[in-house]
């Protein structure tokens, strides 16, 4: 479903963000401690995330267990500490795959033309009609629900908001002087690609991939969270939130808004630094 | 506006909905093993007896495109399947469901398009203080995914407050409507905020733009100049974006459903995924498609007759 | 007599980044007596634009107003919004250089003419539908029944440029504000509307403010010429005169720098420097670091304008005039 907003978002005016320079330098530190979190996790855990203790079962916020315990007396805060791993990394090789694939698509369908081109654009114009968790919904159900199947799906769905664009600006540039230049210097069309044609695409790839991230984060978690992603009892942010939902009406919110809250601190920062990288990459235009 | 166009987009839009529809036919064969296992659903393989039976049913022994147009016409008959988990026919069991999801989606739209368009006009048209509140406020908003603001919702109104029950349908269109009001609030927020945003911005820009000031300099009362003009010239994109966001409403149906306990289409499509029941999964995917498809289109079509400004498959003068 | 328009050192400041101010005309003064034709001929960045809309309290937001601008004796800045209302709805009325930009253009060119007919005057559709015939028709706009309906991306931009007029007309003003109504338009397509505009001028008894670049245009059209450089009045004298009688040295400078077709082969004198945006003028007169005639004075003293010649000029060493100078 984010998809779709990162798909208005390249039609409709862009939103206006903060453009102090607090701002990113913020949001860097904020993902620089999460991810620092997530790899130092063994080092950093009060507990072990799947160790169940029936005598501390949903325990309130106190000195042994900084955010209490689950329904199985699990270690909320360590759960989170070891969740933030699978939380990024899911959406980290879905974004991975989806700029590779989408930009080796992209380049190939500009560079080759003809019915390859056409057959390119056609299947992502196919994917583009799929709403992303519709998909993965549909993979969950043929491959079994599971992390390794949504990272797959998603990445098809993500593949069109980054070929569409890096095909439109691969031909642009196809179409430049100094391809031709190249090309007389008799240069293979291989290589043209590789050495020139990749470089001068790189930070676009860059851009699009960066801001797709956040948005695949919140995919990735929805998706655990309607229990077709993380299986339990892996520890990811997205089924924490769906385990701590009866912790609700139970009084025992914790776990819910804790996991919740990472997903968003997370997002919000990933976006405000991917608005900043942008505008550097992009340099002063206005 | 032309039929030209409008036959054009018809065959976009059917041409769409076919490679959609073998797409997702066809990916019941891409998956391991024999189909008729997942057509089965529950992921155990059955009786060899059944298992005939499915091959015999589904024709899952005739050719690829004979079994495909048999699957597309049982489905524009209304002849779906049956679902072998839910020992119903699939046309029943998406019939017996569809009203809530359809009322569900209804209900959010309507908050989108009232909510997200009022905030947005009331922060273009007054600017300074107020624009500054509604976008930091819709922009913490766009960045809370709907499963963690449905979380929110229920713990702040269900819990704390107590103000509107948290699960359940209720009876009647009051209560039904009373029980709907939390999910359809997730399941707004996050669009009802990107639909303020552009608002905000389409209205800013048309307020400073030359002709607005051309009808402010002939003496032309100002709430005149807000309706004719401002609102008029930006009401293109913002039509465009609510179109975009009701039918991202149909995917994260699915998510609120199942959050909120609500028996709909979208807690089906996931509980039928869960259960690799694909007789349901196929169904459910097609019509999510078409809604999609069809809203895109509907969008695509009111927005251009709305602006004129590039003549669609006319003579120019 | 008095002036229908007159401008009494205005002085606009906008807001600039971090609570500065930029100036962006520094002084102004200037008359226009009723049925007069004035040019107020300078480059872009002068500030011409915005002095024709201070006239119509059209400013960017924020924007300061010192001295006056006064419309039949009336301060423009001192109204209130139901007086700036009746000034813009039937006082004076504004032609603007792209009318491309300045028509709404998802309604038709009817709703543009007859909008302000039917929500200010009270005329019904009909009578309104009939006016904006009868005004296309004035500004030789043909089959303008046809036109009403049209949107204005079906019109070429000399023709958006008539409507423009028209819905000036159908105020029924008495002073028309011309910024650049020509600039946007080839050159054929500028004949006709300029003639345009003369026409209606004469018959309307009309006063004219045109502001253009192009001071053989200002000459040819209006009874007075006055130039403008980085927001300040520089000179102002007759129009015939301009040619011959110009005593400000930057107005000197603007004609040599136009090329004489009556001469082939003459040699371009382009001006030293780059024009000065009003905002970067220092203390002194704000062509004196381009002028050859600059002294010391003029670096640190800004000069006031004061009798010279046929007419008014602010310099410190003005050109003698003596006989013809070219």
């Amino acid at each position: 479903m984010t998809t779709l907003r990162l798909a208005a978002a390249v039609r409709g005016p862009g939103r206006t963000g903060p453009r102090g320079r607090p701002v990113p330098l913020l949001a860097g530190a904020v993902v620089a401690l999460v991810v620092l979190a997530a790899a130092l996790a063994p080092l950093i855990a009060p507990h072990d995330p799947n160790a169940v203790d029936p005598l501390a079962v949903s325990l309130p916020p106190g000195a042994a267990h900084w955010l209490g315990t689950d329904d199985t007396g699990r270690d909320i805060a360590s759960r989170l500490l070891y969740g933030a791993r699978p939380s990024l990394l899911a959406p980290l090789a879905v974004t991975l795959a989806a700029g590779t694939i989408g930009t080796a698509l992209a380049v190939s369908a500009a560079w080759l033309g003809g019915w390859w081109d056409r057959l390119v654009t056609a299947a992502l114009d196919l994917v583009f009609g799929f709403p992303g968790l519709v998909l993965a919904v549909v993979g969950a159900a043929l491959f079994g629900a599971g992390l390794p199947v949504a990272v797959a799906t998603l990445t098809i769905a993500y593949l069109p908001y980054v070929a569409r664009v890096v095909r439109g600006s691969a031909l642009r540039e196809r179409h430049l002087p100094y391809v031709a230049a190249l090309r007389m210097l008799g240069l293979g069309g291989a290589r043209a690609c590789l050495r020139h044609l990749l470089p001068n695409l790189a930070p676009l790839v860059l851009v699009q991939t960066a801001t797709a991230f956040g948005y695949t984060l919140l995919d990735t978690a929805a998706f655990s969270f309607i229990g077709l992603g993380a299986q339990p009892p892996t520890a990811e942010w997205g089924l924490m939130v769906a385990q701590g939902a009866p912790g609700l009406l139970a009084g025992r919110p914790e776990q819910a808004l804790a996991a919740g809250g990472a997903i968003v601190l997370f997002t919000v920062a990933c976006g405000l630094l991917g608005t900043a990288l942008s505008q550097r990459l992009a340099g002063d235009r206005t | 506006m032309t039929a030209h166009y409008l036959l054009r987009r018809a065959l976009g839009l059917l041409a769409t909905l076919l490679a959609a529809s073998l797409a997702i036919y066809g990916g019941l064969f891409l998956a391991p093993g024999d189909p008729a296992t997942l057509l089965v659903g529950g992921g155990k393989p059955p009786n060899p007896a059944l298992l005939a039976e499915i091959h015999r049913q589904y024709h899952l022994d005739d050719p690829f495109l004979t079994r495909y147009w048999h699957w597309l016409t049982g489905m524009l008959h209304g002849d779906a399947g049956t679902s072998l988990a839910h020992h119903d026919s699939v046309a029943h069991l998406i019939g017996s469901r569809i009203g809530t999801t359809a009322l569900l989606i209804a209900y959010a739209s309507t908050l989108i398009l009232l909510v997200g368009t009022a905030l947005g006009t009331l922060a273009g048209l007054r600017g300074g203080r107020t624009a500054t509140a509604v976008t930091a406020a819709t922009g913490t908003l766009m960045a809370v995914p709907t499963f963690v603001s449905a979380v929110l919702l229920i713990w702040l109104f269900a819990v704390r407050l107590g103000w509107l029950p948290a699960y359940g349908t209720g009876d009647g269109l009051a209560d039904r409507l009373r029980h709907l009001t939390l999910p359809a609030l997730a399941l707004a927020a996050s669009w009802l905020a990107y639909v303020a945003q552009v608002t905000r911005s389409a209205v800013h820009t048309e307020q400073g733009s030359e002709h607005v000031q051309t009808a402010r300099g002939r003496g032309i009362p100002e709430r005149l100049v807000i309706r004719r003009h401002v609102l008029r010239n930006a009401s293109g994109p913002i039509l465009s974006v609510a179109g975009v966001s009701v039918a991202g409403l149909i995917a994260g149906s699915s998510v609120i459903e199942q959050t909120f306990g609500l028996n709909g289409v979208g807690a089906l499509l996931v509980q039928s995924a869960a259960r690799q029941d694909l007789a349901v999964v196929q169904a459910l995917a097609l019509l999510t498609v078409t809604a999609f498809a069809l809203v895109n289109t509907a969008v695509d079509v009111a927005t251009a007759a709305l602006d004129h400004r590039t003549p669609i498959g006319g003579a120019r003068p | 007599m008095i002036p229908l328009l007159e401008f009494d050192a205005l002085r606009v400041t906008l807001p600039g980044p971090r609570g500065t101010r930029r100036t962006v005309i520094h002084r102004v003064d200037l008359a226009l007596a009723p049925g007069s034709a004035v040019g107020l001929v300078g480059e872009s960045g002068s500030g011409k634009s915005l002095t024709a809309r201070s006239v119509l309290g059209l400013l960017p937001p924020g924007a300061r107003v010192d001295g006056d601008v006064r419309f039949d004796g009336a301060s423009v800045p001192a109204m209130r919004p139901p007086e700036l209302r009746a000034l813009r709805r039937g006082g004076a009325a504004m032609v603007f250089q792209d009318p491309r930009a300045h028509i709404n253009p998802l309604r038709t060119v009817g709703d543009f003419l007859t909008e302000a007919l039917v929500s200010v005057r009270g005329l019904t559709r009909a009578a309104a539908d009939a006016r904006a015939t009868a005004l296309l028709d004035e500004v030789h706009v043909a089959d303008a029944a046809r036109r009403l309906r049209q949107r204005p991306a079906e019109l070429s931009g000399g023709l958006l440029q008539r409507v423009m007029i028209a819905a000036a007309l159908a105020a029924e003003p008495r002073l028309l504000l011309a910024d650049e109504p020509t600039t946007a338009l080839d050159v054929t397509t500028q004949a006709e509307v300029m003639a345009v505009i003369d026409e209606a001028r004469r018959r309307h008894g009309l006063t004219l403010l045109f502001i253009t670049h192009d001071l053989a245009l200002a000459a040819a059209v209006c009874d007075r010429a006055a130039v403008l450089y980085a927001g300040t009045l520089a000179e102002e004298l007759p129009a015939h005169r301009l040619a011959t009688g110009a005593t400000h040295p930057y107005t000197r400078a603007l004609l040599a720098a136009r090329p004489d077709p009556t001469v082939p082969g003459a040699k371009l004198r382009a001006i030293e420097g780059r024009p000065l945006p009003a905002d970067e003028a220092g203390p002194g007169c704000p062509f004196a670091p381009r002028c050859a005639r600059a002294t010391g004075t003029c670096r640190t003293e800004r000069p006031e304008p004061r009798p010279s010649g046929d007419g008014r000029a602010a310099c410190h060493h003005p050109v003698p005039l003596e006989g013809s100078a070219p």
